[in-house]
This record gives structure tokens, sequence and C-alpha cells, in this order.
């Protein structure tokens, strides 16, 4: 059943609904980790990752829970394999990168609570992805989530210099960028067909 | 705080003697920490299941159940669940708690169920609910982590339904699905959509900022110029 192509399933995933400005899914880490443009990306890239590797393990999971025909299990399955992979990655950005590692702080093991990951592997299971679909639908997530926190980034490394109202300091503000950029990004909304 | 118990179960029903405790761990939640906006947690369900009144209030029941009973089990099991493995333990108890609240609102609402989609199963990851699992219930009696529970869940609901009063009447004219204005009223579309989610949150936090300036710098004059702004 190949109703959907390829392209469209990463274009879709990473543009049109782009997980944190269409679907609000990490919105944590986009608050959080998008003060500096470096981290930012180095935060994207180590989500990709985490994203990558949960959704080929989600899309296997799904398919033993189907067959022992246990789907109440889902849920939980699905929370313990994204908690090991990023215990996983932590490991090997300490053991590769000791500055990366000190700069993503408390935000690594936080990828866990990160609601792109978890909503990845249920929207993809929600759409009956097969394998290779999902793995591209993770790869458009990871970038679009990358791409919007790198953006974030960019803008409030300016917005550091910008006189603001003291009332709009701080989240406030970071919000109303959000917004903007959220309004910006339904542009891609076309593109689709 | 109460005081810490002494033996393995000691203060597992310890009930505190004035009701002035319990009923500060309730107000706390509610108002003066309360965790959309003043910690600013929990943001995902938040900007994205408010865009009408009957769905945020679902979301802040289920959430507002989640909360309490993880935190009475959490609560209750805190002295046997060991030191390293206790974030995996929440979330398992937290994750069970979620597919429990999922099947019910499936029974109850079907359209609910369908509106709120993937974000029911997302209340797992709710930073709210391990951050008060971690921070309160593993430390505190039973009672005072119901209260404390209670009063983070209903602080969650009110801050989502500010969020769902605003956007549904401003989006769809309507509130709770009945129509509020004339036919003549112009929807403002960009409420409902995800953008608006932003502008909504930004402006409740503008406002609840103004108020916290106005108090502390006593200029109400000025402040007030900055808060139409």
């Amino acid at each position: 059943m190949k109703t959907e192509s390829l392209w469209f399933i990463f274009l879709n995933a990473s543009l049109i609904n782009n997980f944190v400005l269409a679907y609000f899914l990490g919105i944590c880490p986009f608050l959080g980790v998008s003060g500096k443009l470096s981290t930012a990306f180095r935060m994207g890239m180590a989500v990709i990752f985490v994203m990558l590797i949960s959704s080929m393990a989600a899309y296997g999971i799904h398919a033993f829970l189907i067959w022992v025909d246990a789907p109440f299990l889902q849920l939980i399955s699905y929370i313990v394999v994204i908690a090991s992979t990023v215990q996983l990655v932590e490991m090997f950005i300490k053991r590769f990168s000791p500055s990366l590692f000190k700069a993503l702080g408390i935000f690594l093991p936080l990828i866990t609570t990160n609601c792109a990951i978890l909503g990845l592997a249920l929207f993809q299971t929600n759409k009956g992805y097969n394998f290779i679909e999902s793995f591209v639908f993770a790869l458009g997530a990871g970038i679009g989530f990358t791409l919007a926190l790198v953006l974030m980034a960019g803008l409030r490394e300016k917005l550091d210099f910008a006189e603001v109202p003291v009332i709009a300091k701080g989240v406030a503000l970071t919000l109303l960028v959000g917004g903007i950029l959220s309004l910006t990004f339904m542009g891609f909304a076309g593109l689709g067909g | 705080m109460e005081s810490k118990p002494k033996g393995k179960l000691a203060g597992f029903f310890h009930f505190p003697q004035g009701d002035g405790l319990s009923t500060d761990e309730f107000i706390k939640g509610l108002w003066r920490e309360n965790p959309v906006l003043v910690q600013v947690l929990g943001m995902c369900p938040t900007l994205a299941v408010t865009n009408s009144a009957i769905n945020a209030m679902a979301m802040g029941l289920a959430t507002l159940f989640v909360l309490v009973m993880s935190n009475i089990l959490v609560s209750s099991l805190r002295n046997v669940i060991p030191k390293q493995v206790r974030i995996a333990t929440y979330i398992l108890i937290i994750a069970t708690f979620v597919t429990v609240a999922d099947y019910v609102i499936q029974a109850i609402s079907l359209d609910v169920h369908k509106a709120l989609g993937a974000f029911i199963p997302l209340i797992v990851v709710n930073c709210i609910i391990l951050g008060r699992a971690e921070a309160f219930a593993s430390k505190n009696g039973v009672w005072a982590s119901f209260m404390d529970g209670l009063g983070m869940g209903v602080g969650f609901t009110f801050a989502l339904l500010l969020l769902g009063f605003i956007r549904e009447i401003l989006g769809s004219g309507s509130l709770f699905g009945i129509s509020l204005f004339a036919d003549s009223f112009q929807d403002w579309v960009i409420m409902i959509l995800p953008s608006g989610g932003f502008f909504a949150l930004a402006g409740w936090l503008l406002l609840f900022n103004g108020l916290k300036l106005r108090k502390k710098q006593a200029q109400p004059e000025q402040t007030r110029e900055e808060v139409l702004i």
C-alpha cells in the first residue's frame, strides 16, 4: 500500500507538520536549550539519533505486541526503550565529547521525557507506517526538530541585544517568538497538496 | 514539609495534626507554584489540546487523575524503591496509570478520545508528574502527597481552562460548544491554530508578570502602561 511517497512523508514530518511548531511536541527543550546556537544544534543531533533508534525499536515492539496480543503494554514498553536509548547516547557522548556532555547538562537525560520522541513512536504506530516509512518519518521529524531549535536559537541570540520591556522578559518573549515562527511554518501547508 | 518518618512504615498514614499544613500543599499548587503559569512545566499538552474548553477540561482531569494516583503510589512505596532505579520505577508507575486513564476516557467519550489523540498517552512524559514524584512524593507522607497531587492537578486544569476558554471564545465564538455571539462575529481563526496556543499563553504570562511587577514595584501607573503594550 504505497499511498504516500517517502519524500512526502519526509517533507510532512519536517516542515508541514513540524513536531515543535505544529504539534507542540518537545516544547521543553525548545524553550530550555535554545539559548545558544551551537548547543541547540548538538542537542538536535542527539535527538535525531535517539529518534532513529527508538523509532526502529518501536516498530519491532509494536509487531511483537500485536503477535502476543497485548496492545495495552505498548506505552510502557515504548517508554522503557526510549529511556534505555537515551542512556546509551549519554554514555556515547560522555566518552567521545565531554565538553558537549557538559553543555547539554540536565537536558540530555531529559530527552527521555521529550514528548517528541514518544510522540514519534505513537504517531508511526497510529499511521501504520512500514519499516522504511518509519525510518524516513523519524529522520524527517528529527531534522524538523533540529531546524526549529536552531532557528529559535538564532533568533534568541539576536534578541539578547534587543531592548525588551521588563514585563516580557523570559518565557513570555520566547513564546511570542515561537508563535511567530509557528505562523511562518504554516506557509508550508500548501506544499503537501 | 513534615518531619521525616523514623521507622519504615512510620508516617505511612500520618495525618498532620492541624489541617493547615495539607491545605497549604493544596493552595501552593493552585496558585503560588502553579505548574503552568509559574513553573512553566508541561508545555506540550498545555499548548496542544487547549483549542477548545472541553478538550482542555478532559486533558486537565486526566492529568489530575494520573498525578494524584502516582503521587499516592510513589509516596507509599518510597521506602521500598531502591535509589538507583527510582526514576525508572516512577516512569513505570506513571505509564500504568496513563494506560488506565486512556482506556477510561475511551469508554466515557469516544469523541474526546479522538480529539485528544496521541496526547493522552503523552501524559507519561508530562514533566509535572515526574517532577512531583521526584521532588515531593518521594520525600513526604501519603496524605501530604495526595494533597500536593490534588493541588498541582487542579492548578494544571485551571491553567488549561484559562487557555481553553480564551482560545475557544476568540477562535470559534463559542464556549463548551455553545455559540456565544451573533453570526456577525468574525472568528479569530488564528487562535485555534497552533500559533494561537503560543500567543494565548504568552498573553496570560504577560498579564501575570504585570501583576507581579505591580505588586513588587508599587508603581502602579508605569506598570499598567507596560501591561497594555
